[in-house]
């Protein structure tokens, strides 16, 4: 397929099946490869829409500063169409995440500013919003809030997943922004009645969760739990199993987030196959494992590699 | 058997330092009351009059409880329910 740039190639990203991970030939697993996009994530969608966004509101000149608390994915994103438009783009990201996202978001030029590990993306969050007021003319897009994430998500990716899976009963995704959930969901909704929405979280260690009190928690902006059905905690020990088992099955080498996705759809799975019902669960791999690696969750028995894990962001 | 609720690190000064702690009920809300009483303090940490507080989340067999029937949510011997603050989370 020919496009005239690569972001002109955003989206569109196959559907597969699962033949081997899916229970019976009336309930049926299906993968949304979104590390197919440009920069190799989901977030290339919410990105562009975010930025073609500012650049309507005239938020956007040429050598404009964008800034983002970002663990990884989304400034990946962002800092590519940054670098190709001439805007300079800095990353609020906390110091635990991997070093291979550090060394991309270097290629494409952008500046990362390191927030304490302890409390992960809430004290990023909080680090953006300080330096935001401290410099009015940097532009924060905030991905948690701003809603041309989910339209992203509401005006291509639903639409797609509906295109190539007309009989969708189920859609899974990660929780984290809550964009591609809350997009997808509200599409699906209105044109799929009695779709299921079900949103993975991932549940990390302990050190994440260092607030000071569990008054200082954190719930994005755009979170609208009506849109939901269910929403499951999944465990680092889950994810790395689940992340194992759909490159041993089916072939996929995903990024661990999407192991938490598959936990939560083959559970939807079970339940559809238990009450006898048919279902077609789609499930979004955000994106794939190459960031991953030097967290060492591709290597030795899954006991090492969840205690490698401990403390790490590893969705 | 009872049923196991684990504790984030920031509420562990009401149970002693323990990571996880045993309770009975027929309901999430009986099963806190319960750990109230050899607890005290930590419902009110979690609940306030309008039930869940909004920081707090709260998963029956890694289940959301919000969504399957908040506080009288019905809980059985051999469940796990675990206890954590709301985050922003990891790679966005």
């Amino acid at each position: 397929m020919r496009y005239d740039s690569l972001l002109d190639s955003l989206g569109g990203t196959p559907l597969v099946g699962l033949p081997r991970l899916s229970p019976t030939p009336d309930v049926r697993l299906w993968a949304k490869l979104e590390d197919r996009n440009p920069t190799g994530s989901v977030k290339d969608r919410a990105a562009f829409f975010m930025i073609e966004q500012a650049e309507k509101d005239g938020l956007l000149a040429r050598g404009a500063t964008i800034l983002e608390p970002t663990s990884g994915n989304t400034g990946i994103s962002l800092a590519m169409i940054a670098h190709l438009r001439g805007y300079r783009m800095i990353c609020v990201m906390p110091e635990n995440t991997s070093v291979e996202r550090r060394q991309i978001l270097q290629m494409y030029g952008a500046q990362i500013i390191s927030s304490p590990a302890a409390g992960g993306s809430n004290e990023a969050v909080r680090m953006a919003r300080r330096l935001a007021a401290e410099h009015p003319d940097w532009v924060m897009l905030y991905q948690y809030g701003n809603e041309a994430n989910a339209r992203a998500h509401y005006a291509t990716t639903g639409p797609e997943l509906l295109a190539d899976l007309p009989g969708i009963t189920h859609f899974v995704a990660g929780l984290g922004t809550t964009g591609t959930l809350m997009g997808v969901g509200r599409y699906l909704r209105e044109q799929v009645p009695g779709v299921a929405i079900v949103a993975a979280e991932p549940r990390y260690g302990e050190l994440v969760y260092g607030l000071r009190n569990v008054d200082e928690g954190f719930v994005p902006e755009l979170y609208d739990a009506s849109v939901l059905t269910t929403r499951f905690s999944v465990a680092a020990n889950d994810a790395l199993r689940r992340t194992r088992e759909l490159l041993d099955a089916e072939g996929i080498f995903a990024g661990i987030s999407t192991g938490a996705a598959l936990h939560a759809a083959l559970a939807m799975a079970a339940k559809a196959r238990k009450a006898g019902q048919r279902a077609d669960i789609a499930f979004i791999v955000a994106d794939a494992g190459w960031k991953y690696l030097s967290t060492g969750a591709y290597s030795g028995t899954l006991e090492e590699a969840e205690e490698r894990l401990e403390g790490q962001l590893w969705a | 058997m009872a049923i196991e609720v684990r504790i984030p690190t920031i509420l562990r000064t009401y149970t002693g330092g323990a990571k996880s702690v045993e309770g009975s009920g027929d309901t999430l809300a009986d099963l806190l009351g319960d750990l109230d009483s050899r607890h005290q303090g930590l419902r009110d940490r979690l609940v306030d009059d309008a039930g869940l507080r909004r920081f707090v989340n709260v998963y029956l067999n890694d289940e959301d409880v919000r969504f399957l029937g908040g506080l009288q949510t019905p809980v059985t011997d051999g469940d796990t329910v675990t206890v954590l603050p709301a985050v922003a989370g990891g790679s966005r």
